[in-house]
């Protein structure tokens, strides 16, 4: 182990030669640090929509011929995007051509009359025009999406509103009540109180119109415990399914606690894989492999002081940047001995993989290319949740993303950072036999790609 | 330092057929060959970095210096912090000491904190020695120590080399220029194909050429040692 000590120092020494490679292994965890901290500590932004409400003032919505109050479309919307009011159709459409808003609603100017013949015998079709610029997928996506639940929440209201005035019809028509009407409220006597009073009638009439008059009250009774229960289904028209959300697996962390173990995986797989598979490499660059392991340092010994230099620089840059993100989203500091654990764990499991490649190649050039075509689809894939693709293909990320240290470096990190996370054992357990494997993979690889 | 009948196969290739080889304290012996002769393969087995798949080698006490064909010292190092990497690999007791040695014997004492990458060739060729003499050994081991040197830097090269094979240390290089070989090998042990055509002083090799290839005998040592390699049907 004498010779480790002093290869780990020469190694360190050359990284401080490096003012270039040393500079981003500290600015890189930084830059990540501040980026996703930005993300994660400010809200989204509302999107800007340009609006142009053209129906004219003072149009209600008319149930019944009776008009609702004001919807006050505008501040319902206004509450959810950011809008741009805007005077005409023209200056809307040029907005969203030049991007300056991701689209345009336009309530034309029927809308209303169009919504008042839905309960006439020739319903319309009410219609909001939405102008949209699709210049790319994701932005096309984004729209659709903001357009779709802003109207669906629309419909809702309108829904509920009419639903609540049915209500009260019906609540008249069962238990009576005043009715405004041009200025003057008129009185409705109402089901209940008709059969209250017919029944009260009933025995002082000849016993002839008796059976008649039952069946009236009989009716009268029937109608009003009917409509009783009409009232609830006319509310759950509105929203006819309601989401009853159970949690049955997958102990996720809170988002912004999953962002920071993402960073932090990111930065530690990266500075890992990428400083152990070069430094690796260089030893066979400087044509020094062959000088050490004859009998300086066995393969082993080298192997560990690889992967030992990915740990101390790894741990020191992740440290860095973990406690970068305190200046955003404060981390309990009491779970610090878990993270500790967490990235040695990781960082070994990472430093092996590095060194397996770093074994496998003799530039530098070519294994930090090798390293980072590896490394990068992996921890993307890792990313991939289950059911964004379909099941087949999930199962093959599941495997491909299990045979490489970053998923379960993620999940031991999030098991870390999360006060209120999932067990930490798994992952350090599946870590340790990806170590090992590694481990045995690169010793082969050296000795098989050993070149005099 | 002692090989017997040394063969090396690499897959259905043999690389050594059954080389023998023999050096004493203070020799300077030289190996020639064409490219592919199997010189590095015969050094690399005295080193101890590769192993014979038959016959034998035995060296006296002491270590096995060995100074491989390209410089392997680490370039973004200075001179001293790579013989004091290298001499604490050894395991030298006094790793300060046996550095400050290194740099007089190189004569880079001046140059000791310059990055090893900004030498010239012919100064990181001498590095390169100078880590493998760190281990004091009885034999040193130089392959192709001459290549990519201009003449200035060859003539102070094996000035230093004769130093060392004067001061007993037992010296074995191989080389593929016949009139290095010939200048400053006090043997030469001639490999081509693997085989061992030749074992003996330069000036017996001449002798040899000048038997074997005689229509050859006028021209030059070089053209010559051809039109023998030829007739012995390599």
């Amino acid at each position: 182990m004498r010779g480790v000590r002093w290869l780990l120092l020469k190694d360190l020494q050359i990284l401080r030669r490096s003012p270039l490679q040393a500079m981003l292994l500290v600015a890189y965890p930084i830059l990540i640090a501040v980026l996703v901290g930005f993300a994660i500590s400010r809200e989204p932004g509302d999107p800007r929509v340009a609006f142009l409400n053209e129906v004219p003032p003072n149009t209600r919505i008319n149930v019944g011929g009776e008009e609702l109050p004001k919807a006050n479309v505008r501040e319902q919307v206004c509450k959810r995007v950011e809008c741009v009011f805007v005077e005409d159709r023209e200056e809307a459409r040029e907005k969203v051509a030049s991007g300056d808003v991701l689209a345009a609603l336009i309530l034309p100017a029927n809308l209303v009359n169009k919504i008042n013949s839905l309960s006439t015998l020739t319903p319309g079709v009410p219609a909001v025009e939405v102008l949209v610029n699709e210049e790319n997928a994701v932005k096309a996506e984004l729209v659709d999406d903001r357009i779709t639940t802003l109207l669906a929440e629309a419909n809702l209201r309108i829904a509920r509103r009419i639903g609540n005035e049915g209500g009260r019809y019906l609540g008249l028509i069962v238990n009576g009540g005043g009715f405004e009407i041009l200025g003057e409220t008129v009185p409705i006597l109402g089901l209940r109180a008709s059969a209250r009073i017919l029944e009260q009638v009933t025995p002082t009439l000849p016993p002839k119109l008796r059976p008649a008059l039952r069946e009236v009250t009989q009716f009268a009774t029937q109608a009003r415990d009917n409509l009783d229960v009409a009232k609830p289904l006319i509310d759950r028209l509105a929203q006819p399914i309601a989401v009853e959300k159970v949690v049955v697996g997958g102990d996720s962390p809170p988002l912004e606690i999953f962002a920071i173990a993402v960073a932090a995986t990111l930065t530690l797989a990266f500075v890992v894989v990428l400083l152990v598979a070069g430094s690796l490499a260089l030893e066979r660059e400087e044509n020094a492999f062959s000088r050490l392991t004859r009998g300086l340092v066995s393969s082993g010994g080298l192997l560990a002081e690889k992967v030992l230099l990915g740990v101390v620089v790894g741990l020191v840059v992740t440290l860095l940047m973990l406690f970068g993100m305190q200046v955003f989203s404060p981390l309990e500091l009491g779970r610090v001995p878990l993270w500790l654990v967490a990235i040695l764990f990781s960082a070994a499991a990472l430093g092996a993989a590095g060194a397996a490649l770093g074994a496998a190649a003799r530039e530098v050039r070519a294994v930090s290319l090798l390293a980072f075509m590896v490394t990068l689809p992996i921890a993307l894939l890792s990313l991939v949740p289950s059911g964004a693709v379909g099941p087949g293909a999930f199962d093959a990320i599941r495997i491909v993303t299990a045979l490489f240290p970053f998923k379960p470096a993620l999940e031991a990190i999030a098991a870390a950072i999360d006060e209120a996370g999932s067990g930490i054992g798994g992952p350090l357990l599946h870590l340790t036999v990806l170590f090992a494997a590694y481990a045995a993979i690169a010793r082969v690889a050296l000795r098989r790609f050993a070149t005099i | 330092m002692r090989a017997t009948g040394v063969v090396k196969r690499f897959g259905e290739r043999e690389a050594l057929r059954g080389v023998s080889l023999e050096a004493g304290p203070g020799e300077l012996v030289a190996i020639i060959g064409p490219n592919g002769a199997g010189k590095t393969t015969l050094l690399s087995i005295l080193a101890g970095i590769a192993r014979p798949d038959e016959g034998e080698v035995a060296s006296a006490d002491g270590a096995v210096g060995w100074v491989p064909q390209q410089a392997a010292l680490y370039r973004r190092l200075t001179v001293e912090e790579n013989l004091l990497l290298f001499a604490r690999l050894e395991g030298r007791e006094d790793p300060r000491a046996s550095t400050e040695e290194m740099l007089e014997l190189t004569g880079l004492g001046d140059r000791r904190g310059e990055i090893v990458a900004r030498l010239s060739g012919g100064n990181q060729q001498r590095i390169n020695i100078a880590i493998g003499l760190l281990s004091r050994p009885a034999v040193l081991l130089l392959d192709e120590p001459s290549v990519g040197l201009d003449p200035r830097q060859r003539a102070r090269l094996w000035d230093f080399v004769s130093a060392l094979a004067g001061s007993g240390t037992t010296v074995i290089f191989s080389t593929h220029d016949i009139q290095e070989a010939e200048r400053y090998g006090g043997r030469v042990l001639v490999l081509a194909d693997g085989e061992s055509l030749f074992d003996g002083s330069a000036k017996g090799l001449r002798e040899a050429v000048r038997s074997e290839a005689p229509e050859a005998a006028d021209r030059d040592f070089e053209t010559a040692f051809v039109a023998y390699l030829h007739h012995r049907g390599h």
